[in-house]
């Protein structure tokens, strides 16, 4: 355990995490047999950051059930994460996880409000940041003292709407949204760092934007952990996270057909085989 | 009907604190100034930027408030479709998209500024409600409708300000069904909006010459009142739809669908705008009038 895993240790266990992460990852290749589009790279990407947000910031709701913050998954792409997370809190049936995508089920490839733990229906990229300020500012209305958190994907950050959304969260003063950047690279068509470059540096446009921003490995949930509990605050909080997208199964690392690609009977066993714990 | 709504909406945001009102910088007109000065986290601008309108408005109605997006009628709806559709028409929620200046009202803006495909594109979308007012009493029954409800979307339609009253003897809005604002026997003019303050001028006008015209407001557009169209279908020998709005996905079609499937035997007339960008400039009736809209044509349509 390297020291800053030690100082934080207390407070969220990382071991646990991990062994976690690597179960998450075990039940998206489990239902991934069973349809023929799951999106398992990008939710790859997104296991370690949705991870240390359930169970690291989020704060339990008073009556013990569910939480008094909220969490809305603007990559909705990545939701299979997300419903491997709330299978694993009981929040969401495992019987459901089961039926994913199929007529008798509930869940989609992309979440949906009303669905258990689900607050938003995303999907279509560059719309959770909109709702989340709206969420947030609505909280800050109602005095609850809720927060806010969105996992939202650098591709969606190419989407005018998402920086229309940062530049009122900074107008309304919104300290209690705290936006996840799951920087995985990987763009529907290529790698963002050599096909847009100006994207880049991300961290100052935040920040210009009137955001507080730290930049991470979105693998090291420690580290993430970390930044958010060391935030100075007052402003709305961006984590960037660096990640890999396929993360976990060395196969699909970085390679972009596992966007939407389900593994064959072959690759499932492949990556079976391969999945190991991840550390940063 | 803008001061009207804006007055209206102050009175229930006194009593109700989840009422919110996002602008996307449009300058609040009267009551609109009070309530912003009232309320002052509960009225948000967002400046020229109308996804972040309806984005924010959808993650409020998500945490229990009610908000209304208020903009221009080309900008509240046109600019932030996809969210109007997917973050309020796709997620059901209850909120309010105002668009100002319905129709050709901007008269001297151009183009940009005319929302003549409003009706059909909001109407178009699941879950949404339509409703565009005709006067400002049915605006302020409108408005009334829209801060009580908790159901799902609507799109309220209004022009800008100063239309007249027309509504005076007509029975109490009630949200969906047909309302008759003046009897008649011979020919039946529905529609919605103010432009059909010109049915009732052409309404009073052809009385004189013997010519008996009920005029209706169609004010809710979406659910239409089928139930109360069709009855005026089978009584009435002759019919004139008349509407703001381009004729494909408006009124008029779907009039003529709803006679063809009741079997209904009246002739039946329609006046829209044109499916055509005019560029012309002028006031409001110079415009109408350059689309084939005006009170003589209407006349010579009712009379025909």
């Amino acid at each position: 355990m390297r020291p800053d895993e030690k100082r934080v240790s207390e407070r969220f266990d990382v071991a646990a995490a991990r062994r976690r992460c690597m179960q998450y990852r075990r039940r998206i290749l489990d239902i991934s047999q069973k349809v023929t589009a799951l999106h398992a790279a990008p939710a790859f990407s997104c296991v370690e950051i949705t991870d240390v947000i359930y169970r690291g910031l989020m704060r339990p709701a008073p009556d013990g059930k569910g939480f008094s913050d909220a969490f809305l998954m603007s990559k909705g792409h990545g939701c299979m994460t997300q419903y491997a997370v709330l299978e694993a809190l009981g929040i969401l049936a495992s019987e459901e996880l089961d039926r994913y995508c199929t007529p008798q089920g509930i869940l989609g490839a992309h979440p949906d409000r009303g669905n258990p733990g689900i607050e938003a229906s995303t999907g279509s990229l560059g719309h959770g940041m909109g709702i989340a300020v709206g969420m947030a500012h609505a909280e800050k209305i109602l005095r609850s003292g809720k927060r806010i958190f969105a996992v939202l994907s650098d591709g969606e950050l190419q989407e005018g709407s998402s920086w229309e959304g940062a530049m009122m969260a900074a107008n309304l003063h919104l300290d209690n949204l705290l936006a996840f950047v799951d920087l995985n690279d990987i763009g529907g068509l290529e790698k963002m760092s050599q096909s847009h470059t100006a994207f880049y540096p991300l961290r100052e446009k935040f920040e210009s934007f009137g955001w507080e921003s730290a930049e991470v490995n979105g693998h090291d949930c420690a580290a993430m952990h970390q930044a958010v509990n060391a935030r100075r605050g007052g402003r709305p909080y961006a984590l960037l996270c660096k990640t890999v997208k396929g993360r976990g199964v060395e196969f699909m690392e970085h390679v972009p057909i596992w966007h939407y690609r389900s593994p064959s009977k072959e690759e499932y066993a492949a990556a079976i085989r391969d999945l190991r714990e991840v550390s940063a | 009907m803008r001061n009207t709504f804006a007055k209206t909406f102050l009175e229930a945001a006194q009593k109700d604190a989840r009422l919110c009102v996002v602008v996307a910088d449009i300058s609040p007109a009267g009551a609109m100034d009070q309530f912003r000065k009232e309320f002052p986290e509960r009225f948000i601008n967002t400046g020229v930027a109308e996804q972040i309108m309806i984005g924010m408005c959808a993650g409020m109605s998500m945490r229990g408030l009610k908000p209304f997006a208020y903009t221009i009628a080309t900008f509240a709806l046109y600019r932030p479709f996809e969210f109007i559709r997917d973050d309020l028409c796709y997620q059901d929620l209850p909120v309010t998209v105002v668009g100002i200046g319905g129709g050709v009202t901007y008269s001297t803006l151009g183009g940009t500024h005319h929302a003549m495909e409003d009706v059909a594109i909001a109407s178009a979308i699941p879950n949404m409600r339509v409703i565009a007012p005709c006067d400002p009493e049915e605006t302020r029954a409108a408005t009334q409708w829209c801060v009580a409800q908790e159901e799902g979307p609507v799109y309220l339609r209004l022009g800008k300000a100063g239309e007249p009253l027309i509504t005076q003897n007509a029975k109490p809005f009630a949200f969906g069904k047909v309302r008759l604002l003046r009897e008649g026997r011979d020919v039946c003019i529905l529609g919605y909006g103010p432009v059909l303050k010109l049915g009732m001028d052409a309404a009073v006008a052809l009385e004189k010459r013997g010519i008996s015209v009920a005029v209706a407001s169609v004010h809710t557009l979406k659910p239409l009142d089928r139930e109360g169209i069709v009855p005026l279908l089978a009584s009435f020998p002759k019919v004139v739809v008349m509407e703001e709005m381009v004729p494909h996905g408006g009124l008029g079609n779907t009039v003529k669908a709803l006679a063809w499937e009741s079997g209904a035997r009246c002739r039946i007339d329609c006046l829209s705008l044109q499916d055509e960008f005019i560029h012309s400039y002028g006031n409001h009736d110079e415009i109408l009038r350059a689309h084939g809209i005006s009170f003589d044509r209407v006349v010579q349509l009712v009379s025909a």
